[in-house]
C-alpha cells in the first residue's frame, strides 16, 4: 500500500516557497524602485520615518492578526482609536474642563501618563470584551457586530468631546510618541516592534497562541477538542481593544493631540497589511512576521507614491485594489494546495 | 465488448511532485455500469477529474461516442452528456428541488422562468427515480438520500449518457442503498453508462459489470465483475494478500463498567423542534470491551456518542463512569472524566486542515505538554508525533507535514493518536474506517483491538455491518432513537442484526 499523497518528502514546489516569502520579495523589489525613483528615499531619516508613520497601523496589524486568524474581522477600529484616545486625552488632562489649556500651566493640572494609557486601553478591551461576547453569545457575525461597534464608538467619541479635539499634554505623557531614542529611533517604533515580538512568541510558542490557530482553523474540531472556543473567540476582540487603547495612547502623544474624527478609515488600511501579510481571511494560517511585513510594505508604499507626488486619492484606490489582489493571491494558492 | 461509448487512452498527469497518472486507461461500454477501483491515492479522483474537465490532462486521449473530445470546462463536459456526482453534493440548499435540477438551464424565455414547465419536467424526473416529492422543496428539508436522487435528476435532465458516481453510497442508510440500486440498474436498462467508485467492494459485486482497478496512479487490470470476487479486487487494489478484513480478535473477559448511560432522552433536533432524538437510551461497556452500536443513519447512533461527549445537551437521564454519575455539559467535562470521541466527520469535525500533523496531533493534550501550563514544548510534541507514527504506522514525511496533504487512513490515524495520548477511560469512535482504503481500514481495527487490550472501554459506531461484527464483541442495536437489541458478537449475524436495526420495536 502506498499512496501518493503521503510521499511529500522530496517535493519541492517552487510555488509554495513563493508564495510564503512573495510579501518580502515584493517589499524588497518595492523599495529597490522607490529608490531608483528618488534617492533620498533610503536615507535613515526617510526609513525611520516611515516605520514612525506605520508603527500605529502595526499595533493595530498586530490585534488584527489574532482576530482574522479566527476568521473573524474588526471594522470598529478606528472608531475605537479615536474614543480610546479621547478618554486618554482627558484623563491627562484631569477632565475636560481644562481641554485646550496648553503650555506651562497645563501641566500643574495634569494626571500622569500611565494613568492616561491605561484608561486608554481600558476603554479599549472594556469595548473589546463587549463586540466578542456579542459575537459569541448573541451569534451575531463579527461582520456585523463591529460595523455596529464602528458606528456606536464614533457616535460615543464625538459625543464624549462634543465634537471638538483636546490638546497638549504634559512632556512625560508626549515623550512616548514623539522622542527619539539616540536621537534617531522614535519610540512608537519600539513600541511597535517590542509588542510585535511578544505576540509573535504568545502565537507561535503558547497553548493560548495554538488555540487561536485551532478555533481559527476549524472551530467544530476546536470545539470536540476540549478547546473552549467561546472565550478563545472573545479573546481575540479583547486583545484587538487592547492594541486600540495602546495605538491611541501612542498616536496622541505623536500629535500632542486627541480628536473624535481620529482613525478614520485606519481599519482599511489595517486589514490590507494583515491580508498583505498572508493572513487568511479564511482564519487559521498567518504569522505576526508576515503583518509585520505586510505593514511595513504598505508603509513604503504610501512614503513612496507621497515622495513621487502621487496624490492621496490614488493611494486610496491603491490601498483597495490590494486587498482584492492579496486576498486573490491567497485563494489561488490554496486552491493550488488542493489539487497539487 | 462491442464499441465502448467512453475510451480514455494513455491519460498521464502531474502535479508539483506528484505524477498522479501515469498512462491509464479506461474503457466503458453502452449501458454498463463499471466500477472504478483502487485505494485512496491510486488516481481515481484525478481521473475523474479529467473525464469531468475540471482539469486537463498532460498526455492522452478521451474519445466519447466515437469522437475524440477535450473539455475545457465541467461544462464542456456536461454538453456531451458526462455528468459528474460528486461525494459532496453541489445541490443549493436554500433553492426548490427544480431550480437545482434546472439550474443555469431554467426552461422559458431569454428573461422569465416558466416555473410551471420546470416544475412538470422536474416532477417526471423525480418520478422516475422514485423521489415524491413537491419540486417546490427546498432542498434543505430533503435527507441525504433525497438530495442524491436530486443530484441523479439534474444528471438526467442533462440528457447525460454516462454519469460518474463519486463514492454514492457512503453516507446512505443500508435500504437506501438497495433503493439506490434500483435506480442505477434502471439507468443501466435505458443504455445510460455508469462510473461507480466506491470503497464498499461487496458493492461492487453486487451491481457492476465490468471493473478497472488503479494502483499508485497506475492501470493494473480491468475485467468483467463476475469473473472475478471479493479477494481477487482485493489483491489488485493493493497489490498483496489481504485475508485480515473480516478478522475477529480473540474472546475477551471484560472489566468493570467504565461507562453506563442510563434513560437519556432528548427531544427537538435542528430540523424539527418536537422530534424524537433519543428516547430512553441504556447501555453500559466495560473495561477492555469493544461495544458495538449499529443501526441506520438517523437511528440516533451519532446522537447518543455526542451526548455522552457533552458535545450536545440531553433532556433526561445520567452517564455513569465507573460508578459515579457525573454531569457533563461539554467537551472539556467529558475529557476530564476520561472520555474521547472520534467524531464521524474527520474533516468537519476533527481535523485542523491547514495546521501541521504536531499540531493536530497534540491538540487534545495541550495541558500535558506545556511548560507552565503556558508554552507547548515542541520537543515534548515531536516526541509524541514519533511515538504514534511508529505505533500507528502513520505515513508521513515528518511532524511540520500539513494534515491535508495525508491519505484519509493517514488522517484518522492523526485523529486517534489524538485522543490516546489522552489515555482516555473510554474512547468512542464514529464510524472509524469511513472514506479510507482498507489497508488502513484493517490497521484501525487492530487499532481498536490493542486499545481494548490495553483497557480501555471502547465504543465503535459504523454503518457498516461487517465491520461492526469484526470490531465489537457486543452489539447494542439502535432504532428512531430508541436501543432496540443487544446481542454477543458470537450471537451475531448480519441478518440478525438487520433485522434488529430495522424492525419496529423488535425488543
Amino acid at each position: 500500500m502506498t499512496d501518493t499523497t503521503a510521499t511529500g518528502r522530496n517535493q519541492v514546489d517552487a510555488f509554495a516557497i513563493f508564495a510564503r516569502f512573495a510579501p518580502l520579495i515584493f517589499l524588497v523589489v518595492l523599495m529597490a524602485v522607490f529608490w531608483a525613483l528618488n534617492p533620498r528615499f533610503v536615507l535613515p531619516l526617510n526609513l525611520f520615518n516611515i516605520m514612525l508613520q506605520v508603527s500605529i497601523y502595526g499595533l493595530l496589524a498586530i490585534g488584527m492578526t489574532f482576530v482574522i486568524l479566527t476568521a473573524g474581522i474588526d471594522l470598529s477600529i478606528g472608531s475605537l482609536l479615536a474614543m480610546s484616545g479621547l478618554v486618554a486625552a482627558a484623563v491627562s488632562k484631569g477632565g475636560l474642563s481644562n481641554r485646550f489649556t496648553v503650555g506651562e500651566g497645563a501641566d500643574a493640572m495634569s494626571n500622569p501618563w500611565y494613568l492616561a494609557a491605561l484608561a486608554a486601553i481600558g476603554v479599549g478591551v472594556v469595548a473589546g470584551f463587549l463586540q466578542g461576547t456579542a459575537i459569541t453569545r448573541l451569534k451575531v457575525p463579527p461582520f456585523v457586530v463591529t460595523l455596529g461597534g464602528m458606528s456606536v464608538f464614533r457616535g460615543a467619541a464625538l459625543l464624549f468631546a462634543d465634537g471638538g479635539p483636546i490638546s497638549g499634554f504634559d512632556r512625560d505623557f508626549v515623550w512616548w510618541g514623539q522622542a527619539r531614542i539616540g536621537g534617531q529611533v522614535p519610540v512608537p517604533v519600539i513600541i511597535f516592534l517590542v509588542f510585535a515580538v511578544l505576540a509573535h512568541i504568545v502565537l507561535r510558542y503558547t497553548r493560548y497562541g495554538r488555540q487561536v490557530y485551532a478555533v481559527g482553523g476549524n472551530p467544530e474540531a476546536a470545539r470536540l477538542s476540549g478547546l473552549n472556543v467561546r472565550a478563545v473567540t472573545t479573546s481575540v476582540y479583547v486583545i484587538m481593544g487592547f492594541f486600540c487603547g495602546l495605538g491611541a495612547f501612542v498616536l496622541s502623544a505623536r500629535l500632542n493631540s486627541a480628536e473624535a474624527i481620529a482613525g478614520m478609515g485606519y481599519e482599511l488600511t489595517v486589514i490590507a497589511s494583515v491580508v498583505i501579510g498572508g493572513t487568511s481571511l479564511f482564519g487559521g494560517s498567518g504569522t505576526i512576521f508576515g503583518t509585520v511585513v505586510g505593514t511595513i510594505l504598505i508603509g513604503v508604499l504610501l512614503n513612496g507614491l507621497q515622495l513621487n507626488n502621487v496624490s492621496s486619492y490614488v493611494q486610496q484606490i491603491i490601498i483597495g485594489l490590494i486587498i482584492v489582489l492579496a486576498v486573490a493571491f491567497d485563494t489561488f494558492a490554496k486552491s493550488r494546495r488542493r489539487t497539487g | 465488448m462491442n464499441e465502448p461509448l467512453l475510451r480514455m487512452a494513455g491519460i498521464s498527469k502531474s502535479f508539483p511532485g506528484v505524477q498522479a497518472l501515469s498512462d491509464v486507461t479506461l474503457a466503458v461500454a453502452p449501458g454498463e455500469i463499471h466500477a472504478l477501483l483502487g485505494e485512496n491515492g491510486a488516481g481515481k479522483s484525478t481521473l475523474l477529474k479529467i473525464l469531468a474537465g475540471a482539469q486537463p490532462p498532460d498526455e492522452g486521449t478521451i474519445t466519447f461516442a466515437g469522437e475524440a473530445v477535450t473539455f475545457e470546462s465541467p461544462h464542456a463536459a456536461q454538453l456531451k452528456g458526462i455528468v459528474t456526482i460528486y461525494q459532496e453534493f453541489t445541490l443549493a440548499p436554500n433553492m426548490t428541488i427544480c431550480e437545482n435540477v434546472f439550474i443555469g438551464r431554467e426552461p422559458g424565455s431569454r428573461l422569465f422562468v416558466n416555473w410551471r414547465r420546470m416544475a412538470e419536467e422536474t416532477r417526471a424526473l423525480t418520478r422516475r427515480l422514485g423521489l415524491d416529492a413537491d419540486p417546490m422543496t427546498m432542498v434543505r428539508e430533503l435527507s441525504v438520500a433525497e438530495q442524491q436522487l436530486v443530484e441523479i435528476a439534474r444528471a438526467l435532465s442533462m440528457k447525460s449518457r454516462l454519469i460518474v458516481m463519486d463514492e454514492p453510497t457512503s453516507a446512505l442508510s443500508q435500504a437506501e442503498v438497495e433503493k439506490l440500486f434500483r435506480i442505477v440498474r434502471d439507468l443501466r436498462a435505458e443504455g445510460i453508462s455508469i462510473i461507480f467508485v466506491t470503497h464498499r467492494l461487496e458493492e461492487v459485486i453486487e451491481i457492476c459489470d465490468g471493473y478497472t482497478v488503479l494502483r499508485d496512479g497506475r492501470f493494473v487490470a480491468t475485467g468483467r465483475v463476475a469473473d472475478t470476487d471479493v479477494d481477487g479486487i482485493i489483491r489488485m487494489m493493493v497489490g498483496r494478500e489481504v485475508n485480515a478484513l473480516f478478522h475477529h480478535r480473540e474472546d475477551v473477559t471484560a472489566g468493570e463498567v467504565a461507562l453506563a448511560v442510563e434513560g437519556i432522552s432528548r427531544r427537538g433536533s435542528s430540523k424539527d423542534p418536537s422530534a424524537t432524538v433519543l428516547a430512553d437510551v441504556s447501555f453500559a461497556v466495560r473495561r477492555g470491551e469493544i461495544l458495538g452500536i449499529a443501526g441506520l443513519v438517523g437511528a440516533g447512533r451519532t446522537e447518543v456518542a455526542r451526548a455522552i461527549f457533552g458535545a450536545d445537551p440531553f433532556d433526561s437521564g445520567r452517564i455513569v463512569i465507573e460508578g459515579q454519575p457525573v454531569r457533563i455539559t461539554s467537551p472539556q467535562a467529558a475529557i476530564r472524566h476520561g472520555i474521547g470521541l472520534v467524531p464521524e466527520d474527520r474533516k468537519q469535525q476533527a481535523l485542523f486542515l491547514s495546521l501541521a500533523i504536531r499540531m493536530n496531533l497534540s491538540m487534545a493534550s495541550l495541558d500535558r505538554l506545556s511548560r507552565w501550563g503556558l508554552f507547548v514544548s515542541e520537543a515534548r510534541e515531536n516526541a509524541l508525533v514519533e511515538e504514534y507514527r511508529k505505533a500507528l504506522s502513520i505515513r508521513m514525511a515528518g511532524p511540520e507535514q500539513i494534515v491535508a496533504n495525508l491519505s484519509g487512513g493517514n488522517q484518522q490515524k492523526v485523529v486517534l493518536a489524538r485522543w490516546l495520548a489522552l489515555q482516555p477511560k473510554v474512547l468512542i469512535v464514529d464510524e472509524p474506517t469511513r472514506g479510507i482504503d482498507i489497508g488502513a481500514k484493517v490497521d484501525v481495527h487492530n487499532l481498536l483491538f490493542e486499545m481494548a487490550r490495553s483497557g480501555i472501554a471502547v465504543i465503535a459506531i459504523s454503518s457498516e455491518l461487517p465491520e461492526v461484527l469484526a470490531v465489537s464483541d457486543r452489539i447494542v442495536t439502535m432504532r428512531e432513537g430508541r436501543v432496540t437489541g443487544e446481542i454477543a458478537r458470537n450471537d451475531a449475524t448480519e441478518e440478525k442484526l438487520m433485522a434488529m436495526m430495522t424492525l419496529a420495536r423488535a425488543a
